[in-house]
């Protein structure tokens, strides 16, 4: 992988030895101004999120008294929100979190079946199906909504559990997109050489040992990595929530934040920054912790191909 | 265990395990169980699509799963399950419905569209029995379907219908009766006085039928009464005749839906029913030359706001990758952990925070350059404010893939290119610039063609507005498949039927590009 090649790099003195010899004009010319550049895309990339700070801290709330650096700090919105006297926030966290791991791990489990069996076996109709597959994902859900509805509603006749309104038949919806990470995984795969199991299945393992204690260990990283950007994905899903949870305790944290703040645009909003702030802040770490791996992750489609 | 086996006898029995043997026996005799469960509940309800789902996914995992053949089979199945069940499944019947008239007063059957208008008609008659009455739904208690509990008071029977479902007795003991009403059912909710309250108005039009002539009607929001119909329904005839009065309503055709219509040729009722109309749905998509010219106006939006975005994405992304990608940059890592942290905000939460920096009057960008810009109320400012919105959103991720790019390109070649002496200059537009494109442009055009149905970005931030006076299906900002959600659910009533049309419309577009990006990926051409 290329950025920790880059980082031992960037940590040895040397390089940094001919800068001292370097005329200030010079040293602007050549590094100085990437600086500035750098210095204003960090202020476009971090104002908005800045912002939702600031705004969550401001006891007033509205959009008309929030600035990007708040006069005031307060603690009151997170207060009001955590007891629930604005809907049932942690409810909606909690279903938030059910249904984005749910569907994350299960999205990524299931993907990674498919990409052993396109990697590894060469059958019938499989070229085919991995062109397909690409097609279909290309369809969005939102577009055959209507009957995704109507299905659902029949299937509530008979199991209640997975109606309409209720998270676990909203979740079996998005696993619709189960495939979706295939072919990015399948390119992982088909870089640990395929002796690795070979040589296991001489020694006597079977598909099911090589795929669960050969190959899965060797990309455990990219799993997580994978696993963060689908739960990313579905933390943001939000017409077909709007559509489906419509009573207050069956929200998710998308779909209940937004009627908040579509309720009182203008006096919702320290609420809604508060509820972005605990939704944002662990997504944010967690990226800068994985954040070698997305690097590696998102390119590896092209370069490796 | 003989000392005479062969090691190859070994290894087979060492994979076939008894636990194995157990766990798929005891496997495949859950899905056999639930096949037996639920086919029966769907047969009654009238559910074959389900139906056929239930058996045929049973019929899969006993064929995949309980030989040892098909290996790729059954790491496939699990994941092709919910793709063909909820992704393809939907597709089918959007195009189904795109040839229907599918839409609100039109979901039903005929039988059912009947029975809604018949025991419409009933009349409380001054001896008519009473019942204790409570309304439970299974779907939403503001949107129903609803369903009613009745109670009578004397017997203590329990009776339970709906609009379409006609009154059935229920065994008394499968709910829970307190103060001589229903207060807990088997399935569904049951809504409480305030909630009642709140839909009374819809209540009033519900009918339960009994038998032919008669019908449940609720009088109040806890009880409900038996009235007789003044209409009946002929069936010979096909013809809905008032007992009253001796008017006979007949079935006709009114625009692309038949309906039971009087002598002067309207429809009496507004119930109708799900019809087959042909292809009239796509000739009004095509020869209705006000659709036509918005249909026309949504895609030329959509392909240069799909383009737009990706084309102010990449140049951004790239150019600050090319640029903080210099080893003698210091703090190289922490500009890349900053700008990754966009990416990682959540999509709606992006938008609808930016939604309020377009504020006219407290906006913090009219704000902040002192400008008083009214961003959504200007077709082109909104079209601007997408595009900015967009383009903070998608630049980390164009970063990030020209970050890695650059830096999957070997040392050696810009060496090359130093050597024969090239500036800094041409050697980035002459080598690391085709060399980056070659890597990037299958993610490009990716990104094209998420953008190109890219709903949140629109509805989260402009709703798709501004709307030109009097026009309600498209807003100047809106893409196709955020117009298709206004004419599917927007204020002008349902029409699910067209809707599909133009869904099925965007499908097509959709497989276009796909057929481009397949030409476009080199790796395609040779999957191994």
């Amino acid at each position: 992988m290329s950025a920790p090649a880059a980082s031992t790099t960037s940590s040895i003195p040397a390089p940094q030895v001919p800068q001292h010899r370097m005329s200030f004009g010079r040293w602007f010319a050549e590094i100085g101004w990437r600086h500035i550049v750098g210095i204003l895309a960090v202020i476009f990339a971090v104002f908005p999120i800045l912002f939702v700070i600031s705004a969550s801290l401001n006891p007033t709330g509205t959009v008309a008294a929030t600035s990007l650096i708040p006069r005031e700090f307060s603690f009151r919105h997170y207060e009001s929100l955590l007891s629930g006297e604005r809907g049932p926030f942690l409810r909606w966290y909690l279903n938030t979190v059910i249904v984005c791991f749910t569907v994350a791990f299960v999205q990524v489990f299931l993907s990674v079946m498919a990409a052993y069996a396109f990697s590894r076996f060469r059958f019938k109709g499989r070229r085919i199906g991995l062109l397909s597959l690409l097609l279909v994902m290309m369809f969005p859900a939102i577009l055959s909504m209507i009957a995704i509805y109507t299905m659902i509603s029949d299937l509530g006749k008979v199991v209640p559990l997975l109606g309409l309104d209720s998270v676990p038949g909203y979740l079996i919806i998005l696993l619709g997109g189960s495939l979706g990470q295939v072919w990015l995984i399948k390119g992982f795969f088909d870089t640990v050489p395929k002796e690795l199991d070979e040589a296991a299945i001489i020694d006597g393992a079977n598909h099911w040992q090589v795929f669960t204690r050969i190959l899965l260990p060797a990309l455990v990283p990219i799993l997580a990595t994978t696993l963060l950007l689908s739960l990313v994905g579905v933390l943001s899903e939000f017409l077909l929530g709007s559509i489906f949870l419509t009573s207050d305790e069956n929200k998710t944290l998308a779909v209940g934040l937004y009627g908040l703040l579509s309720e009182n645009r203008s006096n919702n909003l320290g609420v809604f920054a508060a509820g972005s702030v605990m939704i944002m802040v662990p997504v944010i770490i967690l990226y800068q912790f994985l954040q070698r791996y997305i690097v590696g992750g998102s390119t590896a489609g092209a370069v490796k191909g | 265990m003989t000392s005479t086996s062969s090691p190859a006898a070994a290894q087979t029995r060492g994979t076939t395990t008894i636990t194995s043997v157990l766990g798929r026996v005891l496997f495949l005799g859950v899905v056999l169980a639930l096949v037996v469960f639920f086919a029966p509940l769907l047969i009654a309800q009238q559910l074959w699509m389900w139906l056929i789902v239930l058996i045929g996914s049973a019929i899969a995992i006993f064929v995949l799963y309980s030989t040892k053949r098909f290996i790729p089979g059954k790491y496939l199945f699990p994941g092709t399950f919910f793709l063909v069940v909820f992704l393809i499944t939907p597709i089918i019947l959007t195009v189904g419905y795109s040839f229907t008239n599918f839409g609100d007063g039109t979901r039903g059957t005929k039988e059912q569209a009947i029975n809604s208008i018949v025991s419409n008609s009933v009349q409380q008659t001054a001896d008519a029995p009473r019942y204790n009455m409570t309304v439970a739904t299974m779907g939403s208690p503001t949107e129903g379907p609803f369903e009613l509990w009745l109670l009578e008071p004397e017997t203590g029977d329990v009776f339970r219908g709906s609009e379409e479902q006609p009154l059935e007795q229920v065994d008394a003991s499968d709910v829970t009766v307190a103060d001589g009403r229903v207060t807990e059912v088997p399935q569904g909710d049951v809504l409480d006085m305030r909630e009642v309250n709140a839909v009374y108005n819809e209540l009033q039009q519900l009918a339960v039928p009994v038998d032919d002539t008669s019908a449940i009607r609720p009088l109040s929001v806890n009880q409900a009464f038996v009235g007789t119909t003044v209409l009946q329904y002929d069936e010979e005839r096909d013809v809905i005749v008032d007992t009253a009065s001796g008017t006979e309503y007949s079935v006709a055709k009114v625009g692309d839906t038949e309906y039971f219509v009087g002598e002067d040729g309207r429809p009496a009722f507004s119930q109708s029913w799900l019809q087959n109309v042909g292809t009239k749905n796509y000739e009004r998509l095509f020869t209705n030359s006000n659709i036509a010219s918005q249909f026309l106006g949504a895609f030329t939006w959509t392909l240069v706001f799909a383009a737009g975005s990706v084309l102010s994405t990449f140049i951004l992304g790239f150019a600050l990758a090319l640029i903080l990608n210099d080893e003698r940059l210091k703090g190289r890592r922490l500009y890349r952990s900053i700008l990754l942290m966009p990416y990682a905000v959540p999509g709606f939460i992006a938008l609808l925070v930016w939604s309020n920096f377009y504020n006219r009057d407290f906006g913090l960008i009219n704000e902040m350059l002192n400008l008083n810009l009214n961003w959504f109320g200007d077709p082109t400012l909104a079209k601007v404010a997408v595009l900015l919105t967009n383009l903070w959103m998608g630049f980390p991720y164009m970063f990030i893939i020209s970050t890695g790019a650059l830096q999957s390109i070997p040392g050696d070649v810009l060496e090359a290119a130093k050597i024969d002496g090239a500036s800094r200059f041409q050697a980035t537009v002459k080598v690391v610039m085709p060399l980056l494109l070659v890597a990037v442009a299958p993610l490009l055009v990716a990104s094209f063609a998420f953008n190109f149905n890219n709903f949140n970005a629109i509805e989260l931030l402009t709703q798709g507005g501004p709307f030109p006076p009097g026009e309600f299906t498209r807003g100047s900002t809106d893409i196709l498949i955020s117009m298709i959600y206004r004419i599917a659910f927007g204020g002008s009533g349902a029409d699910f039927g067209f809707a599909s049309a133009v869904s099925v419309m965007l499908f097509v577009l959709t497989g276009i590009l796909a057929a481009v990006q397949f030409r476009f990926t080199r790796a395609l051409e040779d999957v191994n």
